[in-house]
């Protein structure tokens, strides 16, 4: 069985709508797909009011900046202070696009594997509790590599 | 070409049509056509890639305005 890996490594809509299409298009091939989330990735796997303040005066700025969750996420380009995601939003309403907390179920349907990086849940202050169920593992990179050195396609989005 | 069971993907963008039809041809015996329509161009290219990467039989593609008829048979 053919295998992908994908890094989300970016926390903004596009990209996430990006990465969560593959995958499910993978798993709709018959490949094994699995997706590491990692630094901004991670919000897209937040749960939205988990309420969440971490240790730390550096570690709760960020955790204040940073958007909670799949409906909240920034465009990674004409975002316009909040303006872009709402149109888009729109537009992917009237082609029927699942929006991205829809594509993160239907990934899990589907079987696609969700796994949260642990350094960059420490180094954020993002406890596992903060995180939706459907992440699957929290792991590091010996993980990720040993699945990405079997898979034919590896992206990093 | 007559098919033994149709999906309608008017309108949905991939890879939904992609999603439906790993969905549907589960409800298919062996050697059933499945026809799926789709607005999406897409799909041309898609359905071919898919059959491969399954081991279903791409049996080609009708267009019909704007309308694309892909007919695939179960294997």
């Amino acid at each position: 069985m053919k295998k992908v890996t994908i890094v989300v490594f970016s926390g903004e809509m596009d990209r996430a709508i990006a990465a969560f299409n593959i995958a499910i298009g993978a798993a709709s091939m018959g490949m094994e797909a699995t997706m590491f989330f990692t630094f901004w990735g991670l919000n897209i796997l937040k749960r939205p009011n988990a309420g969440v303040s971490p240790p730390g005066f550096i570690k709760k700025m960020l955790a204040a900046m940073m958007p909670a969750g799949p409906q909240k996420l920034p465009l990674s380009k004409l975002n316009m202070f909040g303006m872009g995601p709402i149109m888009m939003k729109k537009l992917m309403k009237q082609h029927r696009m699942p929006d991205v907390g829809e594509m993160l179920t239907m990934a899990k349907q589907s079987g696609v594997k969700v796994i949260a990086c642990t350094a960059t849940m420490e180094l954020m202050g993002i406890p596992k509790t903060q995180l939706t169920q459907d992440v699957d593992s929290c792991a590091g990179v010996a993980a990720y590599l040993a699945e990405a050195s079997e898979s034919s396609v590896n992206l990093f989005i | 070409m007559k098919a033994d069971s149709t999906l309608d993907c008017f309108g949905l963008l991939c890879p939904m049509p992609i999603v439906k039809t790993a969905a549907k041809i589960r409800e298919l015996e062996p050697d059933q056509i499945l026809e799926v329509v789709s607005t999406d161009e897409g799909i041309k290219e898609d359905m071919p890639a898919w059959c491969k990467a399954t081991g279903h039989e791409f049996l080609g593609v009708e267009q019909d305005g704007d309308l694309f008829k892909v007919y695939v048979r179960k294997k």
